[in-house]
């Protein structure tokens, strides 16, 4: 056993911190965009589609890991659909009974996760290839680092696009025009495209600052 | 065995489903009475949403059993009939004849007069459109409108399930002077009818808005034995 790694070697740890930065699957990749334009025009729904891209991967991970030496590799895709798809229809059910309100705003997207290339890509290139313990991390690392990138979105969408967060009201009411004001709300914002946009910004800005990334 | 021969691709692919169906299907049966509950708060809260009041989901119950003081099923000639007004499924009361229905009515307690809550079931653009409308006791003046949707245009069909359009229906008349049947008008700007019917549609949404007319149209005629009763 003296050979063995310790849990949290620095392999280990840039499992769970490189998609945060310089693989991150939004910025860098580029997968997962769609669901990240759909569900950032406010705080609270990107905050749990977040958790749930992270739950739903982590485990994905885990399992397809336990199970990667058993699957028949000429079904291997079918079986992590259904592994993904099953853990999937959990969560939705799970928020369906649990946070009604958000699951109705989330509506065909927690469905869609399905569907997001950020999970078959980690089970296909990670999983498949990696102990459970890594695969885990792998996957909490790029859940986390999608939902970063979603609730960064999710900030300056409600911000702008409804002067709150989560929900509070930050801009007092007489500041705004109707109320004989200056201020009035981007309505922008609150549009998928003005999500592409700040995303763009995003990877405008971590760009600059990590010139690794840069292609010729 | 030979990981890659057919036997055990067959035979792992089975068990993987039927583990698969037999997990869901447990989670499935346990969590129904829970997104059930959900679903009936909901409607409790649209349900008092038309009657103008606002209850979050903790306090929906309790406020719509304090404030719904009764509610029963009317048949197309305004007689009372057994059955559960909570209950009715309107989509499946769509489809049949108007003389077979059942109609349900919710009457609230509010400042000491008696509103009646009847419920809408329509078709909007992409998908069904429903919602809840209240009436004074006259039967005519509109106390309060509620509207939801399931999949309008954001932005534009969606616009109906706003308090702002919401809010146009308060007090509109849904009979004529003359004590016809008009109910209520969603129209452009350029198209003229009484303001007591007429309440403005939604710019770029005009085939929701125009089903939310039918809508109101079809189901509150249904009603109209009813409203001769009791006026």
């Amino acid at each position: 056993m003296s050979d063995r790694e310790p849990l949290f070697s620095k392999k280990n740890l840039g499992l769970l911190s490189n998609p945060l930065n310089s693989s991150n699957p939004i910025t860098v990749q580029v997968l997962g965009i769609c669901s990240a334009l759909a569900v950032t025009a406010q705080l609270k729904p990107a905050v749990v589609m977040s958790i749930s891209v992270i739950a739903v991967l982590a485990f994905a991970n885990v399992i397809i890991s336990l199970l990667r030496n058993t699957i028949p590799n000429r079904i291997r895709i079918i079986v992590q659909l259904v592994v993904i798809a099953a853990l999937v229809i959990l969560v939705d059910q799970v928020l369906k009974a649990f946070v009604y309100d958000v699951s109705k705003q989330l509506s065909v997207f927690v469905g869609l996760i399905i569907t997001n290339c950020i999970l078959m890509g980690r089970l296909e290139a990670f999983a498949l290839g990696n102990k459970p313990w890594p695969s885990f991390l792998d996957g909490l690392g790029n859940g986390a680092g999608y939902g970063a990138i979603l609730v960064i979105v999710g900030f300056f969408r409600e911000l702008l696009g409804s002067g709150s967060i989560f929900g509070f009201k930050l801009i007092p009411e007489s500041w705004y025009i109707v109320n004989g004001g200056f201020y009035s709300n981007n309505g922008m914002m609150i549009l998928p495209p003005m999500a592409l946009i700040t995303v763009g910004v995003i990877i405008w800005v971590q760009r600059s600052k990590n010139r690794k990334l840069i292609e010729d | 065995m030979d990981r890659n021969g057919n036997v055990y691709t067959f035979i792992y692919a089975s068990a993987m489903v039927i583990f698969v169906a037999a997990i869901l299907s447990i989670a499935a049966i346990n969590l129904k009475p829970f997104q059930q509950k959900n679903i009936e708060i909901e409607k409790k809260q649209n349900i008092l949403a038309s009657v103008n009041i606002v209850a979050d989901a903790q306090s929906a119950t309790q406020i719509y059993s304090e404030r719904i003081v009764n509610s029963y099923v009317v048949n197309a000639s305004g007689e009372k009939i057994d059955g559960d007004a909570f209950s009715v499924d309107l989509k499946k009361e769509r489809s049949k004849p108007v003389d077979q229905r059942i109609l349900p009515v919710f009457e609230c307690q509010i400042d000491g007069s008696v509103k009646y809550i009847l419920p809408l079931y329509g078709a909007g653009l992409w998908g069904p459109i429903w919602g809840y409308v209240s009436l004074e006791s006259d039967m005519n003046t509109i106390y309060g409108a509620t509207f939801d949707h399931q999949g309008e245009t954001p932005g534009l069909g969606a616009e109906i399930s706003t308090t702002v359009f919401q809010d146009q229906f308060k007090g509109k008349t849904i009979f004529g002077k003359d004590g016809s049947f008009q109910s209520v008008i969603v129209a452009k700007s350029n198209e003229t009818a009484p303001a007591e019917h007429k309440v403005d549609a939604i710019s770029g949404g005009t085939i929701t808005s125009k089903g939310l007319q039918q809508m109101i149209f079809d189901d509150l005629t249904a009603y109209k034995a009813f409203f001769n009763q009791k006026k």
